[in-house]
């Protein structure tokens, strides 16, 4: 067990340095990527099954997918980046103190967290065990967490979202609703 | 901290020798749908397909396995050469590992795992990476464009297998994929819940980029699509994937449907045949319709398979799993697991 727990916790720490020093942006969303996989990889040894899939199917499956679309079809140099980086420079400082005064101050509740969520651990197998505290404990953020995401959601389809005029689109029921008589006419020329 | 001692060597060795026991059969069954896929679009066409290599040409899958090993391996000097030899070797072990979980009978079965389902989906979902890891290294347009298609679709169809599988699992209660099968013993999931069988069906063959969903490798357009640059075993190594990749899918679909290992009737002389050829043959079914569809249908234009994913697919398995769930919560059908 040990022996996997420092393969997989070394290739998340090696890939996640690798990520942010990589020269080129695509090959740092690879590492990312491995980043999350890994990770998926110490969910398992913790017995989070459910966890672990769940992150392979949302970060790795569709949220990097659309990421790595994104960041190759940008095609960005490395100098653009260095030039963007600094202007950037404040901002993602703030971020990451803010997130580690985040860490840290839960990390010196863990206690707490701990004894909430270990009623009942190993009694049932741990999706069922998610989904019981999710939807009884939880149920109110978890339904504004999925408020928020509509929200989101609704907001990038109203940015993206233009009527251009002249496009042929192809309407399927129109198709197929056709008949000879709309298209065809037989003209008589000429008398008799 | 004692890791190396006999014990862990012979579970090991036992490991190893369970999992040849997967690969084997399944690279040769890999070959032999090569060969079926010929032969059936020959049918279909009115042609005869190979039949000069060993009988009735059942040889020439060796033999292109053999042409392949001995060509060249071209890496193009433009390329992102790591990457480019990683991409295939991604894109075939994806569709091996997912074979750990697949009950092939009722014990047979390597790693019984409780989220077995979800390990198939994120494994598939996974499998697009082999894909754009090689649209981008080969450099080439051709590979870059086949590799942004496909990355779309693969995502867009993911969405609708997702709520399939929401809806079976809906019906089972559980994420096992033995449980899956065993909750199927009164009635197939095929007969409640056949829309979602037809889409399934559909979004498995956009998910394995095959006919009519081909769009990745679209040779009228894109040459050879994403493995425009790759040649000999590294270009083998994709079309392996993703010929494992289809009959994971048929698995996936009997399992889920089909009631994976069970007889189709109860009764003593179904019983009698055991459960893995019942698995075996209802793959098979499955598998023939990939290769009907291939030689029957036309390939889709890239708005027409967006379209179909987003706005047809989408809004139907949404609307049939809160059907589903409705029906079973007003009936009192919700199934009570069992920890």
């Amino acid at each position: 067990m040990n022996l996997f727990f420092f393969l997989f916790s070394s290739i998340t720490v090696l890939s996640c340095v690798a990520v942010i020093s990589s020269r080129n942006p695509v090959h740092s969303v690879f590492f990312l990527i491995l980043a999350f996989v890994n990770s998926a990889g110490i969910f398992v040894l913790a017995g989070a099954e459910f966890l672990a899939m769940i992150l392979l199917i949302v970060y790795v499956g569709a949220v990097a997918v659309l990421f790595l679309f994104v960041v190759m079809m940008l095609n960005i140099g490395v100098d653009e980046i260095k030039v963007q980086a600094k202007k950037y420079m404040f901002s993602g400082v703030l971020v990451a103190f803010i997130l580690l005064l985040e860490l840290i101050f839960s990390f010196s509740n863990l206690d707490v967290i701990y004894q909430k969520s270990n009623q009942d651990v190993y009694k049932l197998p741990n999706t069922h065990e998610i989904g019981n505290i999710l939807y009884t404990n939880y149920f109110l953020p978890f339904q504004i967490a999925g408020c928020i995401l509509l929200v989101a959601m609704l907001g990038a389809i109203i940015l993206t979202l233009r009527k251009r005029e002249g496009v042929l689109r192809q309407d399927i029921s129109e198709q197929v609703s056709r008949e000879k008589k709309d298209s065809i006419e037989i003209i008589k020329i000429g008398k008799k | 901290m004692e890791i190396i001692n006999f014990d862990n060597l012979k579970y090991f060795f036992i490991l190893v020798l369970y999992v040849l026991a997967i690969i084997g059969p399944l690279l040769i069954a890999v070959a032999f749908l090569t060969y079926l896929e010929r032969k059936v679009i020959a049918l279909v066409q009115y042609r005869k397909g190979p039949n000069v290599v060993g009988f009735f040409g059942l040889l020439q899958p060796f033999a292109d396995g053999v042409k392949l090993f001995s060509k060249e391996t071209i890496i193009p000097a433009s390329s992102s050469k790591l990457i480019f030899v990683l991409a295939p070797m991604i894109s075939f072990s994806l569709s091996l590992i997912a074979w750990s979980v697949i009950p092939v009978s009722e014990n047979i079965v390597l790693s019984n795992i409780n989220v077995g389902i979800l390990y198939l989906f994120a494994v598939s979902s996974l499998s697009i990476y082999g894909i754009i890891m090689a649209g981008w290294a080969s450099n080439s347009k051709y590979a870059f464009l086949g590799a942004l298609r496909s990355a779309a679709q693969m995502v867009s169809y993911e969405v609708s297998i997702g709520f399939v599988i929401v809806t079976v699992l809906l019906c089972v209660g559980s994420l096992n994929l033995s449980n899956i099968v065993l909750a199927q013993k009164n009635c197939w999931f095929v007969l409640p819940l056949f829309p979602m069988f037809v889409v399934f069906v559909i979004s498995a063959l956009a998910e394995t980029n095959r006919a009519p969903f081909d769009l990745p490798e679209d040779e009228s357009a894109l040459v050879a699509g994403y493995f425009t640059e790759y040649s000999s075993m590294l270009f083998a190594m994709f079309f392996l994937g993703e010929y494992s990749a289809m009959i994971l899918m048929s698995s996936l679909g009997t399992i889920l449907f089909l009631g994976g290992w069970l007889a189709p009737f109860d009764n003593e002389i179904f019983n009698a045949i055991p459960g893995f050829i019942w698995f075996f043959l209802k793959v098979g079914v499955l598998l023939f319709i990939f290769l009907w569809v291939r030689a029957t249908l036309p390939r889709f234009r890239y708005d027409q398979l967006m379209r179909l994913g987003w706005k047809v697919f989408l809004p139907l398995s949404l609307l049939w799993v809160v059907l589903t769930a409705t029906f079973l919560i007003f009936f009192d059908l919700l199934p009570n697991f069992e920890s």
